[in-house]
């Protein structure tokens, strides 16, 4: 499919938009191709065969499968997909890319529309997932490494989910398996520096 | 045999065990291990979830300082291979990205260390014979079922199919020179729901319950993988399940077989206490 | 000298628009020999023609320059139209300011209309040194080779003897038939392959002027249309030595089929580890009554009859990634067929196809496979299968249904990979030993893929059946009379005729260096039996050039394009410029 079917794609897809008017959703027609360009995968090649979608590990915890979140990216349904939880739940396998016909890695699909999400101030639907990796990388930001005590105790805080996992964290405690004390890296200023150079919306 | 070792984070603290049962194999087999110095976390899949741009650049700086020591860096988490891997891809695959990260770390990428996975090293550079040469104790008797969860084989653009990304082999290889059982099964490549460990652990806790699961009905004695975080979600995950299934990282199998000092404090970290069945199969 | 006449064409805009055909007339004018240059708005139209063969006449024109597009359009056109005028055809050259000047200069019309009278003029020069030719007669043997001994084999073979000519058929398995031989009933009737198969067989055994070789392959093949020669392999009694044998023929048919995706590419569904996922090849065995299990359905592991069967379409066709990206075309037809035969023989058993779309075109195809579904009770679900593996003697699929977008998990006892189509095996190194192009995948590729479906591209060779690109059997069949009917055409004429535009020696000048020999690319060149000359073969000689390099005694030369038709258009070119 060449760029102008896509665009002649989705303007029909506005019309019939427009004559179930309500529920459907305006129609974005540089949403494809916008995520074309960040996640480097051809979407326009997916012949929706859901072969990513059978074999997917969380696809059964996602709002939509890989399969429909390209979709969706075809029809420049933006804000549906800036707004799933699949987006969230995507674990980055990389079982879609090793078996798709097509070559299409779903999950780095995924990624960037993560990012888009947030760059472009969508409240992400599963909020604990943000909160932790968020927790992660200011680990790195603050050692250079992941110290598991302090970004367990904020990512606790911060999402609210405080009572999870306890008795497991716990379990892992007594056994010496998370150490008290970060280790911090001698290198640090690199580091400083890479966070430093993140684009807007990142942070 | 030298490599340049990236032990990653976890290996000092939510899977020391792993490191140390690493360290010692390593050693016993006569496989050098140098830590990239001042080396920092990969980003895992925080940072190519969040930052393309970090994604790339953590790693890129682990593998530079690598080429300080001149050999495959060999990485015995799943996932710090799974982003080395992707980030020596594309400085390999682009020319621009490689010319602003070279410029970025003021050195020079000259690609002649690859990253490796642990099992890759162990299963491929030494041959079962050799390894078989070298068991004191034997694993008669123990039933093993293999588990590589995703990263570890896939996706074969990146992993240069040091394994069959389907129906990997590599393991059971290793296992079988060590004198145990390994059993067929079809769990091996199924995912154990990785990154979700905390904040979505119900999906987790489904994943890898079917894995496990899997496992009794296989009638393994015990599950065998190469990954702290596959280890970490099977060992963690196992309420409702019965029997429970220890899950052992291959190098602490190796380490019995190669009758290691020091080995009792590696069980001892587990969640799902490995001992007793070691115990009745006579291995402890 | 030679009286010319220079015909300028318009095509409509396509020239017109880009080069100014009055000033090319008018440049052309006065070029000596030049006795008459005109323009025309269309010169291959009917009146296009009629004013050329008009000109010949009242002009008495000893040569003609058509200034017009590429001699691959219309030099023969132009060529007929002078000879019905009295004019020698090879007196007639086409000069291409289409391609060569107009559609390639669209942004300079200048420099368009000079570089076309440039060009005319060199033509008008050779057009002085030609020669009047005629054309070449060629011998022709009729008696046609058919390669593959499958149901296109078969077919073409049986046209061709009934017409009258001899024919040899070659098949390089122990027997005829192909895989049409080791199917079980036919979709759209279910009517017994056998059947179908045993007609044909048996048509070719009646007839005396076909002769069978079993276990026989093309060692080699020479000559050309009309006249090749085919070294023969045939395999040794009890695996001895291979004998051969050579013969002559004037056309040739290649029917070798298709092979399957072997299963062992399928990792993510376990193809060739778990004996409970076979190829349709196999359950096409075990449909067939005389199959290895007599006609019953019974899988592989335990010979228990399975009570759920999925079938996976698109196995490895439409997966540009992983393996072959185009459709085989008729595994849909054929699973509808195999599930409700399936269904018809275990009534209480329960069928599954996976499948992407559902390609149906022929007669009554979509209303059989909407029967499969309808009056067979087959379970039609939407979505590839992601993967196959074995637990408990179950063979577990994991697909998805499109439609609903809901993952699905079915518990199967067998299932059935509907692998995709490909060449036979060796059919790129017969390719080569024919001379004739295989697409980037093996089959064999046709001379032009709406006009000349069933040609090569190389004259007297035809293609048949699935080695062309996958088909069914009836338009395998339909293909294969049409190869036999071009067979038939050719060996309708009288005799062969050839272009006398190639190469020949001049024996005065040739010192028999042999040189010539090896520079052909087209073998043929050869040393004279005695006199120490080399020769050349009329009927090989496509009139390359090569030789005439090659050559250190300018003993070599091409008909009508000799030195000195060079020398001269060189002088014209250089003249301009
Ligand atoms: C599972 C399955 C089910 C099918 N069911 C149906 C159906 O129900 N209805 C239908 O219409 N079609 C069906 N088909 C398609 C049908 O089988 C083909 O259309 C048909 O076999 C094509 O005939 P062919 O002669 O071109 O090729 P083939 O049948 O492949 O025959 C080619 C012959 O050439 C021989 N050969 C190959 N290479 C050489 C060589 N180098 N030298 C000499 N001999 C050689 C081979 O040994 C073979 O005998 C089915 C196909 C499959 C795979
Ligand atoms: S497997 Fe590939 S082609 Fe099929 S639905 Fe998924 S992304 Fe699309
Ligand atoms: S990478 Fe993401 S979308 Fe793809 S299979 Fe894994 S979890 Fe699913
Ligand atoms: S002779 Fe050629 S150039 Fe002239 S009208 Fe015909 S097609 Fe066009
Ligand atoms: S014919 Fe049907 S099953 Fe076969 S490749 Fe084409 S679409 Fe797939
Ligand atoms: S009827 Fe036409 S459009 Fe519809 S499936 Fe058939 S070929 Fe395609
Ligand atoms: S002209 Fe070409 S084909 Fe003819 S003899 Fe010379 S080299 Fe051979
Ligand atoms: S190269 Fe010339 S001289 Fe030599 S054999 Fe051929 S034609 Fe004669």
């Amino acid at each position: 499919m060449t760029t102008g079917a896509t665009a002649s794609l989705s303007s029909a897809v506005r019309t019939s938009a427009a004559s179930t008017a309500g529920n459907a959703q305006r129609v974005d027609p540089s949403f494809l191709p916008t995520v074309e360009a960040l996640s480097h995968e051809n979407i326009r090649r997916c012949y929706y065969c859901l072969k990513c979608t059978a074999g997917c590990p969380t696809a059964y915890a996602m709002d939509y499968g890989p399969a429909h979140v390209l979709k969706l990216v075809q029809l420049g349904q933006k804000d549906k997909v800036l707004q799933s939880k699949a987006i969230w739940m995507c674990v980055g396998c990389e079982t879609c890319w090793t078996r798709c016909p097509n070559g299409i890695a779903a999950g780095h699909v995924m990624d960037a529309l993560k990012q888009m999400a947030l760059r472009e101030g969508y409240a992400p639907a599963e909020r604990r997932v943000l909160v932790l990796h968020r927790q992660f990388l200011t680990s790195i930001r603050l050692f250079g490494r992941v110290h598991e005590l302090s970004m367990l105790a904020l990512y606790k805080l911060l999402s609210g989910d405080l009572f999870t996992d306890l008795d497991l964290g716990a379990r892992m405690f007594l056994r010496g398996k998370i150490p008290i004390l970060p280790e911090r890296i001698k290198g640090m200023s690199k580091i400083q520096q890479l966070f430093a150079k993140r684009p807007r919306g990142q942070e | 045999m030298k490599y340049s070792y990236y032990p990653g984070c976890t290996l000092h603290s939510t899977a020391i065990e792993y490191g140390w049962s690493t360290e010692a194999v390593c050693e016993a087999l006569g496989i050098d291990l140098v830590e990239i110095e001042d080396w920092n976390c990969c980003g895992a899949s925080s940072a190519h979830s969040l930052d393309p741009h970090l994604a790339l650049a953590l790693p890129t700086r682990d593998l530079m300082r690598a080429q300080a020591v001149g050999a495959d860096i060999v990485m015995p988490c799943a996932a710090c291979y799974g982003r080395m891997a992707a980030a020596d891809h594309k400085m390999r695959s682009d020319s621009a990205w490689r010319k602003e990260m070279e410029a970025e770390f003021q050195t020079e990428y000259i690609g002649a260390a690859r990253p490796r996975t642990l099992v890759d090293v162990l299963g491929n550079d030494l041959s079962p014979e050799a390894l078989a040469a070298k068991v004191k104790r034997p694993l008669n008797g123990l039933r093993t079922v293999s588990y590589y969860g995703c990263l570890l084989i896939r996706p074969p653009d990146l992993t240069n199919r040091w394994d069959d990304p389907e129906h990997p082999v590599v393991m059971d290889r290793i296992l079988k020179a060590l004198g145990a059982e390994p059993v067929q099964w079809a769990h091996a490549v199924e995912c154990c729901g990785a990154s979700l460990a905390l904040d979505r652990a119900d999906v987790v806790t489904v994943l890898s319950g079917r894995i496990v699961q899997g496992a009794n009905d296989a009638e393994a004695d015990c599950i065998v993988c190469a990954c702290p975080l596959c280890q970490a979600n099977l060992d963690s995950r196992q309420k409702g399940i019965s029997p429970k299934v220890p899950v052992l990282y291959i190098t602490e199998l190796m380490g019995i077989a190669l009758d290691l000092p020091g080995r009792s404090k590696w069980f001892a970290k587990h969640l799902v206490d490995p001992r007793p069945m070691l115990r009745r199969k006579g291995l402890e | 000298m030679k009286r010319i006449g220079v015909f300028i064409c318009h095509c409509g805009i396509n020239i017109a628009g880009t080069v100014d055909v009055k000033r090319v007339a008018e440049a052309l004018k006065d070029y000596p020999g030049v006795v008459l240059a005109t323009d025309y708005m269309y010169m291959c139209s009917d009146p296009g023609q009629s004013l050329i063969r008009q000109s010949i006449k009242e002009q008495n024109l000893e040569g003609v320059v058509v200034a017009a597009c590429s001699p691959a359009m219309h030099e023969v056109t132009f060529r007929k139209a002078s000879a019905q005028a009295g004019l020698n055809p090879y007196q007639t050259e086409i000069a291409n300011i289409r391609e060569q000047v107009s559609w390639v200069h669209q942004d300079d019309k200048e420099a368009a209309t000079r570089k076309a009278i440039e060009h005319i003029k060199t033509i008008v020069e050779k057009v002085k040194y030609n020669e009047s030719l005629i054309p070449l007669s060629l011998s022709l043997v009729k008696k046609a080779l058919v390669i593959g001994g499958g149901i296109a084999g078969l077919q073409a073979a049986i046209d061709i003897a009934t017409a009258g000519y001899p024919v040899v058929l070659v098949e390089r398995s122990d027997r005829l038939g192909g895989h049409v031989g080791k199917l079980s009933g036919v979709y759209v009737n279910f009517n017994a392959a056998r059947d179908l198969l045993e007609s044909k067989l048996q048509a070719v055994q009646e007839n005396p002027r076909i002769k069978v070789f079993l276990e026989t392959e093309v060692e080699e093949l020479g000559g050309y249309v009309g006249n090749f020669t085919a070294k023969l392999k045939h395999r040794g009694d009890n695996g001895g030595e291979p004998t051969f044998s050579e013969h002559t023929f004037g056309a040739v048919i290649v029917a070798t089929g298709h092979s399957l995706r072997p299963l062992s590419k399928f990792g993510e569904y376990g193809g060739g580890r778990y004996p409970n996922v076979i190829d349709a090849l196999t359950f096409e065995r075990m449909l067939a009554p005389d199959g290895p299990t007599g006609g019953e359905i019974r899988r592989p592991s335990d010979g228990q009859v399975p009570r759920q069967v999925v079938f996976v379409q698109c196995a490895g066709s439409r997966d540009p990634e992983h393996h072959m990206p185009y459709c085989s075309k008729i595994c849909c037809m054929y699973t509808a067929k195999q599930a409700a035969l399936y269904r018809q023989r275990v009534p209480d058993g329960q069928a599954y196809v996976f499948y992407i779309d559902i390609r149906s075109q022929g007669r009554d195809y979509e209303e059989f496979v909407q029967s499969a579904m309808t009056e067979h009770d087959v379970l039609y679900v939407r979505g590839k299968v992601a993967r196959l593996y074995e637990e408990d003697g179950k063979v577990i699929a994991w697909g998805a249904d499109t439609l609903t977008g809901k993952p699905v998990e079915v518990q199967a006892d067998l299932a059935v990979l509907a692998t995709a189509v490909m060449p036979a095996e060796g059919a790129v190194e017969l390719a080569q030993r024919l001379r004739i192009a295989t697409d980037e995948h093996g089959f064999f590729s046709e001379a032009h893929p709406k006009l000349r479906p069933v040609e090569s591209l190389t004259a007297g060779i035809f293609l048949a059946g699935t080695a062309q690109a996958p088909k069914d059997i009836p338009e395998t069949v339909a293909q294969a009379s049409a190869a036999a009917a071009k067979v038939l055409s050719l060996f309708s004429q009288r005799e062969l005729v050839a272009e006398p535009t190639i190469a020949y020696v001049d024996e005065e000048l040739c010192s028999g260096c042999g040189l010539c020999i090896p520079a052909c690319p087209y073998q043929a060149r050869a040393m004279h039996p005695w006199k120490h000359k080399a020769i050349v073969n009329e009927a090989l000689c496509q009139g390359c050039g090569a030789c005439v390099v090659a050559c250190p005694n300018k003993a070599c030369k091409l008909r009508n394009l000799t030195p000195s038709h060079v020398l001269a258009m060189m002088d014209a070119y250089l003249a301009e410029v």
